[in-house]
């Protein structure tokens, strides 16, 4: 069947349908990384999204049950050069194609994706549709198109309830992770360094998490426009001053710098991949990191009273990491937890176990 | 950190000259490295035996010296020059085992020179078989059970314990030599003696054989800061078993979820970090294909011939980034140069798919065993790019030189099922083609799975391939089937042989870029392949545009020479103010670096791959005779395509190849050549043989490196080789030529179309019938009479003028009977031409295209004639790869075998030959014994060489004939028994370890059950020095004569000669 991509600014791109066959809206944005689809399908930042993988084969290994960084897909539609009709990996349960149709995620394929990646570069992230069929009449999308924006992205993905995941072997330490639209592995990584790790629901109140008995509190990744989620923020800001470890990720990131004060930006395309530079200014050192984010921390809104500038992206000068004045909470904007993409910030997860074990940093 | 201030001026040492499993990549790391110290205003000497390299250029070394690759030339070297430091990282594996020993032996620490890159302990943890282990086992990371031993017993004992089948691998051994599979103690005790032998140590691992795991490799670069990156991951189509030169690779990894290659990458990177290098690394691994399981197989703490494709693949100059870190710079503090606008320190991202495919030299050695194995076989390789694999596999394919258009070798179709079905458990160079056979028969992807262990992912996209043949021999071609064949690489040819009628439409390609990045940021370095996509990212442009064509792959006969051709004419025409465009596609060359060209297309160099490059850019010309034969055949279509060739015209190289137009051509300037005529059966070469008298020439035209090429003596030898030539359908009949046996002279000249240059004469120590690329040549020639080099000069002249030459030519010629006769003219470069650049100091490739371009030579302040001599001999000696394989002959006849070449530069012949011969890896031994063993025709002539050696105090040895001919003429020699005699025999001396040089002729050759092949393989493996021409032994017995030591002999900076100019 045929499929098309309209974007926002009338570009048409005339592709296959794949993976489930409705038309969805979002926007469309890019990820560079080669492999992972499995785990940027089910990471719910990507809530509200049409992810174009840049690597044109996807789908080559599969679709299992275990790769999952949360309980279903979340992104609202995949854009692929091609897909892979037959996967081959030992661990690979079904295609690409059955998965996305079997949850719902419409797809397409068959289109020029390396100059759908420039039209973002040059132009910036816009809204786009995923037309499948034979429908002539694109115009009718322009409307609905022009009142796409991703609002309430934040209740939208984050758990109802509870969850306590137990520790691996000994339990060291509690941890209440925020769930923001959190990804399986910042739980394995905590749990697996013995962690017993209670997730509760992104609108928990202040008061509630202080007096759960926890040893820090974790601020998960998660979708949407930071600014955007008022209450969140207000909470923060007790949570800030409780003397509790803290430590946030991608939007728990943004989130605190807004709580902190500071100003977040919507940037031009983003940062999706596993490629990108992220240099350490404390330890003069320079680290491969996953990224996922559409908006960042506006650097000069980080004033020294506030605290400092730890992490900056080598590409483009952005914030990637702040460390709070006098406070034991610190904040990256990139992925620790991997999955995907490379594993090399897990040291990260060793220095919030540092600050609940009170050292200092 | 910035540059370190300790660092003034640097010591680079090469890797020589061009074997099976280190070739050109180190000439092309070594280029872009030394670049890289010179902007940084370093001072950069070099030393290198390779005289047909770009690094050995005098612009991109400052002092350079073209001397054996050993450590007491190198000590002489460092004496002269003082560097404070070497950069040992960039000459594969030669570089690294010499410094090295320079290191082990105190000579570093004591002369306060320091080791860049790597140090000692670094090179040792990673080289060091047990040193390695130890490493490992230190940071976790899984080997594979093994262990190191140093006796035939002890590998017996090992190989028991930890189970059959094992691997073999020597210590410091480039491509494995001396390696392979034992499954059981009788070949296990044969592997492990040659491998013993081989290593430098005098120690081989002996594995548990972990064949058909998955084999994946890592790039990885660290920085003194720690920083560490990965550039590149590759998957091997082959699984482990066989050697990754030998694989087909692809870039990036295609199989492995992003666990696995998260797990793999970590394990890279905390390899890298635990050894401590600074610089690149390439880690080999094999995963199992059914589990998270995976074992370290090997690191090699250097550039290697994985990471020069890695750069190609994503274009990240590793070799560039290495040289700065090495002298003090952070990966963050590095540009991007591919982007300009990001730094080094990220990790590409690719966004197509890479595929490498080797190029075997099967077709010159028809009798060589073809079984691919742990030991590097290929001599080159050619890379493709493309938006999915199918299409990258058919391109390269295409770019590999085979006679091959797609997937299908023809000789395959007439065998059964059943056949087809045994033949893929043959490993051999030919199994792809066997797999896409056994998937037209029906043989589905599991089935071949479990015999070849080849990821089914691989066999059901080339299935695609075999779905389509299919689609487009039965359905009508509609455009939608068209596109979809395009989008898979089907060229236009195969679409219509397919289908049996006319193309319904002819497409151009669009052009996408290589950008380190997958668009994300803007690129500045123009890198394209080809796409099937409505959008086209070359930007046209007003300039004037030249395309240059390059010659593809490595191969024996068009070698990295041409590959320094096609580069120097790009910087000429660049320099001339053309922006210039190069095609070629082999990934290990200076041509396809990102900075070579104004525009790089990394494309097939066939006319169909060619025509879309041409529309796309609109050229206002093309150049074609510095590419080799590569380029040379594309001349005709391009004025098909009404694409101007600049320089010589296209009729003038048919008509060198053209017997009738060429004899005409002779005719009128009053030049004789051999007697001889073009025949195309079998039948008609045996009337013509017979007509011109035994022995006879034969040779298919239009080829290089006398590819089929050989003498008959007789008509079965006519049937034989007349047999072999049409295993490849010939469009162009076979020559066959009176063959004169006399000296063989050549000249090198530069044509403005007006006055003729000839640089310098070289002349051959083997007489006629040994190929050129094969015979020692010597500038200038040391017995020429002053009316045969007249006679010379003057032919060159008139040939040059017949044929229009405009740009370069070269002309062979044979000195018999008191007279000059020409054998061939080819009008186009030559593989002589970076050596007598060299050594005459004239920039040949540069003058020539600047005559191409319109320019005079008296404008560029030369005249004509023969150029004055040089103040120093300078003596091409070839070198071969025998030792990687197995059962060819080493008898050296009209078809050439070398694969590289070193040069010996020194003030006296003997000298120079005595350089020569030692930088081309001869133990030039002063005492010891000598074997002889000749054809009778050779008897006479045997004769006073004998007595030299014998006088020199060599205890001579020969087989019965030759013994008793030798003690008939008074010359004391021991008879040996022949190899089919009880031992004591000729065997058995030679593993006896008394021989030190061995001369033997026969008059037969070639297939390897002949004894008197074997023997000569039997030195190859004991590394005895085997000359089979009388005319090298007496060129060797001058040498030793001469008494010279290498203590006496001074290095010569190569770059002063340049310079006089």
């Amino acid at each position: 069947m045929k499929a098309r991509l309209i974007l926002s600014d009338g570009t048409v791109f005339e592709g296959c349908s794949f993976g489930a066959k409705k038309l969805v809206i979002g926007e469309v944005v890019f990820n560079t990384g080669m492999t992972g689809y499995q785990e940027v399908l089910t990471d719910p930042s990507y809530f509200g999204q049409l992810v174009c993988m840049t690597y044109p084969i996807q789908g080559n290994y599969g679709v299992n049950d275990i790769d999952c960084e949360s309980h279903q897909p979340w992104v609202s539609g995949f854009i692929v050069r091609e897909w892979c009709h037959q996967p081959s990996n030992w661990r690979c349960q079904r295609s690409l194609d059955l998965y996305l149709s079997d949850n719902g995620i419409t797809g397409i394929a068959g289109i020029d994706t390396r100059r759908l990646t420039r039209i973002l570069r040059e132009r910036g992230v816009m809204v786009g549709a995923i037309v499948p069929g034979n429908d002539t009449d694109i115009d009718a999308y322009r409307e609905q198109m022009a009142a796409f924006a991703i609002v309430n992205a934040v209740p939208a993905v984050s758990c109802n309830q509870t969850i306590v995941y137990p520790a691996e072997g000994e339990i060291l330490f509690k941890v209440a992770l925020l769930d923001y639209g959190r990804k399986q592995n910042i739980v394995r990584s905590l749990t697996r360094r013995g962690c017993e790790v209670t997730q509760l629901p992104a609108s928990t109140e202040a008061k509630d998490i202080l007096s759960g008995g926890y040893d820090g509190i974790m601020l998960s990744n998660g979708p949407g426009d930071p600014a955007e989620n008022t209450q969140i923020i207000a909470q923060l800001k007790t949570l800030m001053q409780s003397g509790m470890p803290i430590f946030g990720i991608c939007l728990g990131h943004q989130l605190l710098a807004l709580a902190a004060g500071a100003k977040t930006e919507k940037l031009k395309y983003g940062h999706r991949g596993a490629n990108h530079p992220v240099k350490d200014l404390r330890l003069d050192r320079t680290f491969i990191t996953s990224q996922n984010h559409g908006y960042a921390v506006v650097f000069d809104s980080v004033t020294p009273d506030m605290g400092q500038v730890t992490h900056v992206n080598l590409n483009d000068n952005t914030v990637e990491g702040i460390k709070y004045k006098d406070l034991p909470i610190f904040s990256v904007q990139y992925h620790p937890e991997a999955c995907p993409g490379p594993a090399d910030n897990a040291y990260l997860f060793d220095q919030f176990i540092d600050l609940m074990k009170g050292g200092n940093r | 950190m910035p540059l370190r201030n300790d660092i003034k001026k640097v010591l680079v040492i090469g890797s020589g000259p061009i074997v099976i499993g280190q070739a050109a990549e180190f000439d092309y790391a070594g280029t872009q490295a030394c670049r890289s110290l010179k902007e940084e205003g370093l001072e950069v000497v070099l030393i290198n035996s390779n005289p047909a390299t770009i690094m050995t250029d005098p612009d991109v070394a400052d002092q350079v010296y073209i001397e054996p690759l050993n450590t007491d030339f190198i000590k002489k070297i460092i004496e002269i020059e003082h560097p404070d430091s070497i950069l040992p990282t960039l000459g594969g594996q030669t570089g690294l085992n010499l410094a090295m020993e320079l290191a082990e032996d105190g000579y570093l620490d004591r002369s306060g020179v320091k080791l860049l890159g790597a140090t000692p302990q670094t090179i040792k943890k990673a080289e060091d078989r047990q040193a390695f282990r130890e490493t490992m086992m230190a940071i976790s990371e899984p080997i594979v059970p093994s262990g190191v031993v140093q006796t035939i017993e002890e590998a017996m004992e090992l190989a028991t314990e930890i189970g059959y089948p094992v691997i073999v691998r020597p210590a410091y051994t480039l491509g494995g030599t001396g390696g392979g599979i034992a499954s059981d103690e009788e070949e296990l005790r044969e592997i492990a003696r040659t491998g013993l032998y081989a290593s430098r140590v005098g120690q081989v691992l002996i594995e548990r054989c972990i064949s058909g795991w998955k084999e994946i490799e890592y790039e990885v670069m660290r920085d003194g800061k720690g920083n560490v990156i990965t550039v590149c991951n590759m998957e091997n189509l082959d699984p482990v078993g066989v050697h990754t030169g030998d694989s087909i690779v692809v870039a990036p990894s295609q199989t492995l979820s992003d666990k696995e290659y998260q797990m793999l990458r970590s394990s890279s990177l905390n390899i890298i970090t635990a050894l401590g290098i600074e610089g690149g690394c390439n880690v080999q691994f094999a995963l199992n294909p059914d589990s998270f399981e995976y074992a370290v197989i090997e690191v090699n703490p250097r550039v290697s011939r994985s990471s020069a494709l890695a750069s190609k693949a994503t274009g990240y100059p590793i070799a560039r980034v290495a040289a700065k870190i090495a002298v003090g710079y952070g990966l963050d503090e590095i540009p991007n140069s591919v982007t300009g606008q990001t730094c080094a320190c990220f990790e590409p991202t690719l966004d197509y798919c890479v595929v490498k495919f080797p190029k075997w030299p099967f077709d010159k050695f028809v009798y060589a065993n073809r079984t691919l194995g742990t030991q590097m076989k290929a001599t080159g390789e050619v890379m493709s790019i493309a938006q999915n694999f199918e299409a990258a596999l058919m391109k390269a394919v295409r770019s590999a030189e085979i006679n091959m258009q797609y997937l299908c070798l023809s000789k395959l179709t007439a065998l059964s099922d059943g056949e087809i079905d045994e033949l893929l458990s043959h490993c051999d160079d030919e199994r792809i083609f066997v797999v896409a056979e056994a998937l037209r028969r029906g043989i589905t992807p599991q089935r071949i799975f479990e015999i070849t262990k080849i990821d089914t992912w691989f066999t059901d996209r080339i299935n695609r391939l075999i779905e389509m043949e299919r689609r487009l021999s039965s359905e009508t071609i509609d455009r939608a089937l068209y596109d979809e064949a395009k989008t898979l690489s089907f060229p236009d040819n195969v679409i219509e042989k397919l289908s049996g009628n006319p193309a319904p439409w002819y497409r151009y390609a669009s052009f996408k870029m290589v950008d380190t990045c997958a668009a994300e940021f803007e690129a500045q370095t123009p890198y394209y392949y080809s796409s099937w996509d409505e959008a086209c990212e070359v930007q046209p442009s007003d300039n004037k545009k030249l395309i240059v064509f390059g010659s593809g792959p490595i191969r024996i006969g068009q070698g990295i020479e041409f590959d320094y051709c096609s580069v120097h004419c790009v910087w000429a025409t660049r320099a001339a103010g053309y922006q210039t465009i190069i095609v070629n596609n082999n990934p290990e060359t200076v041509s396809t670096d990102f900075d070579t060209s104004d525009r790089l297309y990394f494309e097939p160099l066939t006319p169909e791959d060619v025509a879309s490059i041409i529309e796309a850019e609109h050229p206002d010309g093309a150049i074609v005779q510095f590419g080799g034969q590569t380029a040379i055949k594309l001349a005709g279509y391009m004025e098909s395509m009404n694409l101007p060739i600049l320089g010589t015209p296209a009729w003038s190289i048919d008509a060198a190849e053209d017997r009738e137009i060429f004899d005409r051509i002779l005719k009128d300037c009053g030049i004789e050549r051999p007697a001889g005529g073009t025949v195309y059966t079998e039948e008609e070469a045996v009337d013509m043989a017979r007509h011109l008298g035994y022995p006879v020439l034969v040779r298919p035209s239009y080829v290089l490196g006398g590819q089929g090429m050989d003498i008959a003596m007789c008509d079965d030898d006519i049937r034989e080789f007349m047999g072999i030539i049409n295993r490849v359908k010939q469009e162009h009949p076979v020559l066959i030529d009176k063959y004169l046996m006399g000296k063989e002279l050549e000249v090198d000249a530069i044509c403005d179309g007006e006055t003729i240059l000839i640089p310098g004469i070289m002349e051959h120590i083997e007489r006629a019938g040994i190929h050129s690329g094969d015979s020692i040549s010597v500038y200038p020639p040391q017995s020429l009479s002053d009316h045969h080099r007249d006679a010379i000069v003057e032919y060159t002249c008139s040939l040059a003028e017949a044929l229009k030459v405009i740009g370069l030519v070269n002309v062979q010629f044979v000195l018999y009977n008191d007279k000059i006769y020409v054998i061939e003219v080819n009008p186009r470069s030559s593989r002589t031409i970076p050596y007598i650049s060299k050594v005459t100091g004239v920039p040949m490739v540069d003058l020539a295209t600047r005559c191409i371009l319109g320019e005079k030579l008296a404008d560029m302040g030369y005249g004509g004639g023969l150029y004055p001599e040089a103040d120093y001999v300078a003596v091409k000696v070839p070198v071969f790869s025998f030792e990687k394989l197995h059962n060819v002959d080493t008898h050296l006849g009209p078809e050439m075998k070398s694969t590289g070449e070193v040069l010996g530069v020194a003030r006296t012949f003997s000298e120079s030959l005595y350089k020569g011969l030692l930088a081309a890896g001869m133990k030039l031994g002063s005492s010891g014994g000598v074997l002889l063993t000749v054809r009778d025709t050779d008897k006479d002539e045997l004769v006073p060489i004998a007595e030299r050696f014998q006088k020199l105090g060599f205890e001579l040895f020969a087989t019965e004939g030759t013994a008793g001919y030798l003690n008939s003429h008074l010359i004391p020699c021991q008879m040996v028994r022949k190899s089919h005699e009880p031992q004591p025999n000729i065997i058995s001396l030679l593993d006896s370890g008394k021989i030190t040089y061995m001369v033997s002729t026969s008059s037969k050759g070639r297939q390897p059950w002949r004894a008197e092949v074997q023997m000569r393989r039997k030195a190859v493996e004991r590394s005895i020095v085997c000359l089979t021409s009388l005319d090298t032994a007496s060129a060797l017995v001058q040498s030793l004569e001469s008494g010279i030591q290498v203590a006496d002999i001074e290095p010569i900076n190569i770059a002063l000669l340049s310079r006089r100019k």
